[in-house]
């Protein structure tokens, strides 16, 4: 339930063997590097960022190979489950056997790239080659090729009128024309309409070629277009372009089949991915690394638990020195933080908003105590919740070599289901009332329902309301004592007694005395009032504390008039502590949303009552409904409860600000070497 | 006149469905425009974007609680409604529900255009997912008051 204790350690060695140690380090994946922290005029870096591209395009060109292949020949092993699978593991002697290896499934890689190229080109040719058959298709009645212009003494244009004309129009219209430029000489035409559509229609006029350049200007005239260029008569052509196309598509078989013949080889290709990946990140370090002429030096930081085992690893097989030592006060050490299995879900959550910063304890088990009770109210169904945990169950016992961070966040879902189904239990709700609806629409026995442990909230608002008021009110309480903890740790006792002490008088001698004020029991509906000595109490502590306040809230202040107005605008700060609690009721307002909304559904599937469709419409509303209501509620439960953890909660005591720990490791996706590495399983 | 009551009753419920509802389709309305924007640079995002697109969505379901609650204590769920409803008790129901019904309308557009920042946030920054779902949430604290007095209301008329 802490940040892990972390060493900085600093390690000199030969220079000739950095590679060594590099992998070495990366293999044990322990060890964040530093190396910014080494100033020395006298070290330079060694440029290796052509390498580390080399080796990243690579990887990418593996990573897309698998993408292809995963596209053409999906990886029948990948079910639902098999997508929560984190990397596989492998041992060192398969490892170094791989290597030796590693080229051969970069050639295929690459082969299914070029050969997935290839079906993206025949793919766009297809559809270039459709539109030339299409446009030979009103040229199909034609027998000489589309760019024939004549013969020794005629000349021929071939080409299209808009619209749907006839063809003694067209004579008629040409005529008119023709007769235009030339009375007595007659011109000479013929018209064949090869082809009529609405859109347009298809002719061959034949002339003599001494009246050529005429009619091409009457055919201007009437917005003749001249067809387009082809060598071949048009039924030939189109035979042609059909070969084509069926020669395209018969290539992109062929590639598709060549692609899946790789598939045996889709495990290679992911190792050769990780390979480079691996390697990359290596060079990545390798350039940020201070050497001087023959040495070479890292700078980092390992957790306490594996800084011994390293550095004995390290001296035992390479030479080099490692120095082990506390990091300062003042460093900006990277956070990792470890729990027991019951809050390390949490950790995601704090790392969602921020690592706790220099001098903050780790927020996660304190928020675990809070975080499934908070989920369990607003979702508060019990069938809901079994639902949750028995797919979250499953996948965790199922999957046996999960991603870590996938994990956790199943695990946050686990607990939290199994604190939903207690609340709803509690609260008598089992997919809302479905056990009462059933009963009573199909059995006809409207007395049987599922009573509630404690209460239905549905009935009593208020009573529910109050009980959220009160988590409310022991939450941020909880975080007020965290900080006292804090300012105490740290021998803060001003801060302690200023900010802490005085605003627990102040908050919570006000609450006590509210609840001695008759009005105010009788709202909430409580049957217990304080006595007259408790309210005088109260009163005075609340008094005592804000006065406190009032005086030291600007102690920050010299000048005493300031002082004391900024101290009374801190005392003015209680409305937050008003509303963060008023802020609690959405555990009311969610968890009847939640049973409101699913009673609403069983109402509407019940409606058509005991007969065999009746039954019928009933399962497919609930299914439907109760999917639904499940998603949203649940994703309303998870936002809410990051939501009074993150404002409310760490409102009072936390600010975050710590740097993640990102160690020197493989990173990769597919495979882990096993052998040499430190870490123990989480 | 005096037993109209059974209408404003009506009215109030119906009200707190649409508005609250009409409310929430704006927002996921407008969230859902920029979640598509995201995905056709990142489609890989689908699944962070939806989330944050639907959290304008809860106005519309807490409009339709307060309209269900409503309808039930009045008895217009099966049967048994009282017809000759009062004036005044009419009005109470309606004045019950204008909370959820003007709350749920325009915090569920406001929270729209706060998911729609949030899916900027999140396509630039992936990893900020946790704190982008928050800002939203912000706002629905209101939608939450005005369901709780509503409720509260309701169920203090009944």
């Amino acid at each position: 339930m802490s940040k892990v204790p972390m060493k900085r350690i600093f390690i000199a060695g030969l220079k000739r063997e950095r590679k060594l140690v590099l992998e070495a380090l990366q293999r044990a994946g322990v060890v964040q590097i530093a190396t910014e922290n080494i100033k020395d005029d006298d070290l330079c870096t060694l440029n290796c960022i052509s390498d580390k591209v080399t080796f990243d395009r690579d990887s990418n060109l593996a990573e897309q190979a698998l993408e292809i292949l995963s596209k053409y020949a999906p990886d029948e092993s990948a079910g639902l489950l098999a997508s929560l699978e984190g990397a596989k593991e492998i041992d060192l002697g398969e490892y170094e056997e791989r290597i030796k290896n590693v080229e051969e499934p970069m050639k295929a890689a690459e082969t299914i790239l070029s050969l997935s190229k290839e079906i993206a080109e025949n793919k766009a040719a297809i559809p270039r080659l459709e539109n030339r058959l299409s446009a030979l298709t009103p040229w199909m009645n034609l027998d000489i090729p589309l760019n024939f212009t004549g013969t020794e003494k005629t000349q021929v244009f071939i080409g299209s009128l808009k619209n749907e004309v006839d063809p003694d129009e067209i004579y008629k219209v040409l005529g008119e024309d023709l007769e235009e430029v030339r009375d007595e000489n007659k011109v000479v035409i013929d018209v064949t309409v090869i082809s009529k559509s609405k859109e347009m229609t298809c002719i061959m006029v034949t002339c003599l070629k001494s009246d050529a350049y005429l009619v091409e200007n009457a055919l201007k005239k009437v917005d003749f277009a001249r067809a387009g260029l082809a060598g071949e008569i048009p039924a030939v052509e189109a035979e042609k372009t059909k070969a084509e196309i069926k020669a395209c598509e018969q290539t992109i078989e062929d590639c598709i089949a060549k692609i899946k013949a790789y598939a045996p080889n889709r495990n290679d290709i992911k190792f050769a991915a990780d390979y480079y990946q691996m390697r990359s990140a290596k060079y990545d370090v390798l350039s940020r690394l201070p050497q001087s002429e023959n040495a070479f030096f890292i700078d980092g930081y390992v957790p306490t638990k594996y800084a011994e085992e390293l550095k004995e690893k390290l001296t035992r097989r390479y030479k080099v020195e490692v120095e082990l030592t506390d990091p300062g006060e003042d460093e900006d050490v990277p956070v990792m933080l470890q729990n027991n299995p019951f809050s390390d879900p949490m950790e995601s959550v704090v790392e969602s908003y921020s690592l706790p910063g220099k001098g903050e304890i780790d927020p996660s088990f304190i928020i675990s105590l809070f975080y499934y009770i908070f989920f369990g109210l607003m979702l508060s169904d019990a069938g809901y919740g079994l639902l949750i945990v028995l797919g979250t169950g499953f996948a965790l016992l199922k999957v046996k070599n999960m991603k870590p961070g996938m994990k956790k966040f199943l695990k946050l879902f686990f607990f939290s289901g199994i604190s939903t189904t207690f609340w709803g239990f509690m609260f008598g709700s089992f997919f809302g009332d479905a056990v009462n609806v059933i009963a009573t629409a199909f059995f006809n026995r409207p007395d049987i329902a599922l009573r509630p442990i404690w209460f239905e909230p549905v009935s009593e608002p208020m009573r529910m309301l109050v009980f959220a008021f009160a988590l409310g009110i022991v939450h941020l309480f909880t975080g007020l004592f965290i900080k006292g903890y804090m300012c105490l740790r740290d021998k803060d006792i001003k801060g302690f007694i200023y900010d802490v002490l005085f605003w627990a008088m102040f908050v919570g001698g006000g609450i006590v005395f509210l609840l001695t004020m008759e009005m105010i029991t009788d709202m909430l509906g409580l049957s217990f009032r304080f006595g007259p000595t408790v309210a005088k109490a109260a009163a005075i502590a609340a008094g005592v504390g804000a006065v406190g306040i009032v005086l030291t809230g600007g102690r920050e202040s010299k000048n005493i008039v300031k002082r004391l107005l900024k101290g009374a605008y801190s005392a003015y700060g209680v409305t937050s502590w008003l509303s963060d609690v008023l802020s609690y009721s959405r555990l009311l307002a969610l968890g009847l949303a939640t049973g409101v909304i699913a009673q609403v559904f069983n109402k509407m599937g019940s409606m058509l009552g005991a007969t065999w469709y009746g039954i019928l419409i009933f399962i497919v509303v609930f299914l439907i409904g109760h999917v639904l209501n499940l998603g949203i509620n649940i994703l309303g439960a998870y936002v809410h409860t990051n939501r009074l953890q993150f404002v409310e909660f760490f409102g009072k005591f936390y600010e975050g600000g710590g740097k993640e720990y990102q160690p020197f490791t493989e990173k990769t996706k597919y495979y882990n070497v096993t052998e040499a590495k430190i870490k123990e399983e989480k | 006149m005096a037993n109209s009551g059974i209408f404003w009753a009506l009215l109030g419920a119906a009200l707190s469905a649409g508005l609250a509802g009409a409310g929430s389709a704006i927002g996921v309305g407008i969230a859902g425009r920029s979640a598509a924007g995201v995905c056709t640079q990142e489609p890989n995002m689908f699944s962070k974007v939806l989330i944050l697109q639907l959290l304008p969505g809860t106005q519309g379901i807490y409009g339709l609680l307060i309209a269900f609650i409503a309808l039930s204590q009045m008895g217009l769920l099966g049967g048994g409604a009282n017809m000759d409803m009062s004036l005044t008790t009419g009005l109470m129901y309606f004045a019950a529900c204008v909370p959820m019904a003007i709350g749920g309308l325009v915090s569920g557009i406001a929270q729209g255009k706060c998911s729609v920042a949030a899916i900027g946030l999140v396509a630039k920054r992936p990893e900020q997912f946790g704190k982008s779902m928050i800002f939203p949430a912000m706002v629905e604290t209101y939608a939450i008051l005005a369901l709780l007095v509503s409720i509260l209301a309701i169920f203090g008329i009944g």
